[in-house]
């Protein structure tokens, strides 16, 4: 089990977006909801700076790309081995409906498949219930085996299980 | 008449879509900005601290860069067609072509094919070289108004 003291962990990722070790996530306002191997799920609380249409008040596409984007990212981090940079390829993102203004997006990824230089993930936005779907996404990411990360160290200090 | 369709027929009229950008807050949270460069529409983000995402290298959020290309795509739309209400984005696909420098971005679109009511648009990004880009989009917008804002869905543009 990659996160056997599942607290821990989870602190450790709240600590990872709140702090700045990546600026543009804790600018957002990311805060962390559950990790395990491969899996991470992250929550955009609405904020008036987020929004894209102000006759609405309805979120910019561009903060759940974020957002989508930095989930994904973690949870193929989730499932490394050895810790190291990855950097997106590609990502496409689908925009169901829009966001409910002046509620919180939660954003749950998947890492599905990790290869040596490659990594799939798949990830989807949601309000109230998973089922009520905002936005999906699936990416596909490079993984530098031999350039250091400072996200994946700072998640799992030990270069191991947490 | 939304308020916001009153800024972007004053903008389409005087060519100038400060207002505009002006009038969305996560644009101004990201600091991108827009301005015609003779015919064309050039979208700009502006390089700053909390727009990083790998301090390390250090690298734009891929995030920041998406925003700036669906964010011109749509001022695109905006200021060259005739629609009524904020284009709303169904699907966006990105290819990070190369790492966003700390520096600043810029960004245009294309229309690949405007329908009635569905617009597909190309939009690219670069850096220093217009020619060496630092990413690419493959997008698609609604066009066609819907009566209810929060209803819309993707059901609304399947053909019939």
């Amino acid at each position: 089990m990659r996160f056997p003291d599942k607290s821990q962990a989870l602190a450790r990722l709240d600590e990872v977006l709140t702090t700045g070790v990546m600026p543009h996530n804790t600018a957002l306002g990311l805060r962390a909801v559950d990790i395990d191997e491969g899996v991470v799920t992250v929550e955009l609380p609405y904020q008036d700076k987020l929004v894209g249409n102000p006759d609405t008040g309805v979120l910019h596409g561009g903060a759940l790309c974020a957002t989508l984007d930095a989930t994904c990212g973690l949870a193929i981090i989730a499932k490394m081995e050895d810790l190291t940079r990855i950097a997106t390829i590609d990502l496409r993102i689908d925009y169901l409906r829009p966001a409910t203004p002046h509620k919180s997006v939660i954003c749950r990824a998947e890492c599905y498949k990790l290869t040596r230089h490659v990594a799939f993930a798949r990830a989807s936005a949601y309000q109230d219930t998973p089922a009520d779907v905002v936005a999906c996404a699936v990416g596909t990411f490079a993984i530098f085996a031999d350039e250091p990360s400072l996200t994946a160290s700072a998640l799992r200090p030990a270069s191991g299980p947490a | 008449m939304s308020s916001l369709v009153s800024i972007v027929e004053r903008s389409r009229a005087s060519r100038d879509l400060a207002p505009l950008v002006a009038s969305i807050p996560f644009a101004r949270f990201l600091g991108i900005s827009a301005a015609f460069a003779g015919e064309e529409l050039i979208g700009k983000l502006a390089f700053a601290p909390h727009l990083v995402g790998n301090p390390l290298l250090p690298a734009l959020h891929g995030g920041t860069i998406g925003a700036l290309l669906e964010s011109t795509a749509i001022f695109t739309l905006l200021v060259k067609t005739e629609t009524l209400r904020v284009p709303k984005t169904i699907t966006i696909t990105i290819e990070f072509l190369r790492s966003g420098k700390a520096q600043d971005t810029f960004a245009r679109a294309e229309f690949t094919r405007l329908g009635r009511r569905i617009a597909s648009v190309r939009a690219f990004a670069w850096q220093d070289d217009p020619s060496r880009l630092i990413a690419a989009a493959n997008a698609s917008f609604l066009l066609m108004p819907v009566k209810d804002e929060q209803d819309a869905t993707v059901a609304d543009c399947v053909p019939r």
